[in-house]
């Protein structure tokens, strides 16, 4: 019959370039954590034995930016932090992807004031929100879950405010 | 404090006409804002209180005296507690930086410079604690909105 039949009976798999390489890349996505507050606690419980992000492909916390395809910023960003956070997701490599975890993170929370960016998206393209104060581990994963079936489906478009 | 120690404090403080005020239970003294670093001095080496453990500043929003350092000096020989009170400028709040007398001043006073705009003459090393060294603005004062002057500081491009 077709060419994908006799291939496979012969023992190998056909997949198209572009899926394949989405595949590789949405299961082992490296975290960089970009722990600022107690959202990090989450964190770490999630990259703990008892939620095992490794599940995911996602265990290998790396803390050079160089290594790492995801930030998860966890944490209250003030404007001082803003600087920092924008030059660590600067030196990530592409493709990069941002999870923007916990209420602080995502909108400020309840922190209304001067000193605190009003959700990180002011200066940077967030892929997914995360919310709870602070969220729980699982919530971290479905997150997680949540990007690969993102990547999965290939929109690469970033986020923006309309 | 017993009623001996109290009495030594008010005696020892009365050349600088310090002013007693009752502090929660814990004496206080506003003391004249340009005889406060030899009163300091007095507390120190003849009372025995050696740590000064806090810096507070205060913005009563008065046309008059507006600001004010509250300064909580503990003695750990004696055991006590006491609280010497400085009221400042409404136009320029400025007195003299205790870290001369207390090392321990030097951060506190940075952090009231900060955020309410006191200056401290013969600071070692006055500058912003908290915000961003070109701010502009001093966060707590009573005047000062509470989301902050729009575009006071530069955010990363996105």
């Amino acid at each position: 019959m077709g060419l994908e039949d006799k291939l496979s009976k012969d023992g190998f798999v056909t997949a198209k370039i572009d899926e394949l390489i989405r595949y590789c890349q949405k299961n082992a996505l490296w975290p960089m954590p970009m722990g600022i507050s107690c959202c990090a606690i989450e964190m770490m419980a999630a990259a703990g034995p008892r939620f095992d992000i490794s599940r995911f492909g996602s265990e290998v916390f790396r803390f050079s930016p160089r290594q790492s395809d995801v930030m998860i910023v966890a944490g209250t960003t003030t404007y001082k932090m803003a600087q920092v956070v924008r030059k660590i997701y600067d030196q990530m490599p592409d493709p990069k992807w941002v999870i923007a975890m916990g209420a602080c993170t995502s909108s400020g929370g309840m922190y209304r004031t001067y000193s605190v960016v009003q959700g990180i998206d002011l200066f940077l393209p967030v892929d997914v929100y995360v919310a709870g104060c602070p969220p729980r581990p699982d919530n971290l994963l479905k997150a997680l879950m949540t990007l690969q079936d993102k990547i999965a489906s290939g929109d690469r478009k970033p986020f923006s405010i309309n | 404090m017993n009623i001996e120690r109290l009495e030594l404090l008010k005696s020892k403080l009365q050349q600088f006409e310090a002013e007693y005020s009752d502090t929660n239970g814990s004496p206080g003294f506003y003391i004249d804002k340009d005889s406060v670093i030899d009163a300091c001095r007095v507390i120190k080496n003849d009372l025995g209180f050696r740590s000064c453990v806090d810096a507070i500043s205060v913005d009563r929003f008065s046309k008059k005296l507006r600001f004010e350092m509250i300064y909580n000096l503990v003695s750990i020989e004696h055991n006590e507690r006491i609280f010497v009170k400085v009221r400042l400028d409404t136009k320029s709040p400025a007195m003299q930086s205790l870290s001369q007398v207390w090392d321990s001043a030097n951060w506190y006073e940075r952090e009231a410079y900060d955020l309410m705009g006191i200056n401290f003459e013969n600071h070692p090393d006055l500058r912003r604690m908290y915000m961003p060294e070109a701010y502009e603005y001093h966060p707590l004062r009573k005047d000062f909105p509470l989301m902050g002057i729009p575009d006071s500081i530069p955010l990363p491009n996105k």
